[in-house]
């Protein structure tokens, strides 16, 4: 036993000799959060501006708004950024307050799912009505 | 795991509430409203997407008082979330810990929103005006 440690390491020795460690990986969730927070800042003011300056629009209005190649291009990466930054967050909450393991797993697989196919439903409508179909 | 009757952390109900407490859980719980917000997004794009009566139904749903009133909240949730998550952002890079600049960045979140919100509606409703 020595008496002068100046540094306890964490890790085992064994993880140490094979060089075993952090997969860099830990922060992925946290960082992909930030990133859509930060694309979503200006992504949702355009959005609200958008929707106020089409107020009232109507069918020929809205579908030839979205259609412009910038504003389908925007709405795409709103609904992908926005999609992904609420699942991120919803899984969060399912973590903080959903004790059971299988209700847990369950309620995860269903906002992970739904998330997805809720924005690739927006994504393929902005499609269709930019390509005119 | 065990269930084992070891002494907790003190949790929430032993804290005095503070205002920067409400805004902390309004976060999150402008973010669980704006998910389920999203819905309507897709169902209004994909009705315009599938036709003039399906937007025209998805129009007569969103303008009728109810879904005016949806319409207001999610906006006013959306603006709170947009600046209680730049506030978040600038703790993230470190800044705005003190007590008082916290205190001060709560309130300028609500007033801000509240402010965006009004002039959003009034923008919508002087375009349709105009439309």
């Amino acid at each position: 036993m020595s008496t002068a440690k100046k540094s306890a390491p964490m890790r085992s020795a064994l993880g140490r000799v094979r060089h075993l460690g952090s997969a860099k990986e830990g922060v992925q969730h946290w960082w992909a959060q930030r990133l859509t927070a930060l694309a979503l800042v200006p992504l949702t003011l355009w959005f609200v501006a958008s929707i106020a300056w089409l107020a009232g629009a109507d069918h020929a209005g809205f579908t030839g708004w979205v259609a412009r190649p910038h504003n389908a291009l925007l709405m795409i990466l709103l609904l992908g950024a926005g999609f992904h930054h609420a699942q991120l967050g919803l899984q969060v909450v399912i973590e903080d307050y959903v004790h059971g393991e299988g209700a847990k797993l369950a309620a995860l697989i269903v906002v992970k799912f739904a998330a997805l196919l809720l924005a690739l439903a927006g994504i393929f409508a902005v499609l269709k009505i930019a390509f005119g179909a | 795991m065990a269930k084992t009757a070891r002494p907790l952390s003190p949790h929430i109900s032993i804290y005095s509430w503070k205002f920067t407490m409400l805004l902390s859980i309004l976060h999150r719980a402008t973010g669980i409203a704006l998910a389920a917000g999203t819905l309507l997004l897709v169902y209004w794009l994909s009705a315009a997407a599938s036709g003039a009566a399906a937007f025209a139904d998805a129009q007569g749903l969103i303008g009728s008082w109810f879904g005016l009133l949806v319409l207001f909240g999610f906006s006013y949730a959306l603006f709170f979330h947009l600046c209680n998550g730049i506030r978040h952002l600038f703790w993230d890079a470190g800044y705005g810990f003190d007590l008082g600049t916290a205190w001060a960045s709560a309130l300028a979140t609500v007033f801000v929103s509240a402010a965006l919100t009004v002039i959003a509606w009034l923008a919508g409703i002087s375009f349709m005006g105009g439309l």
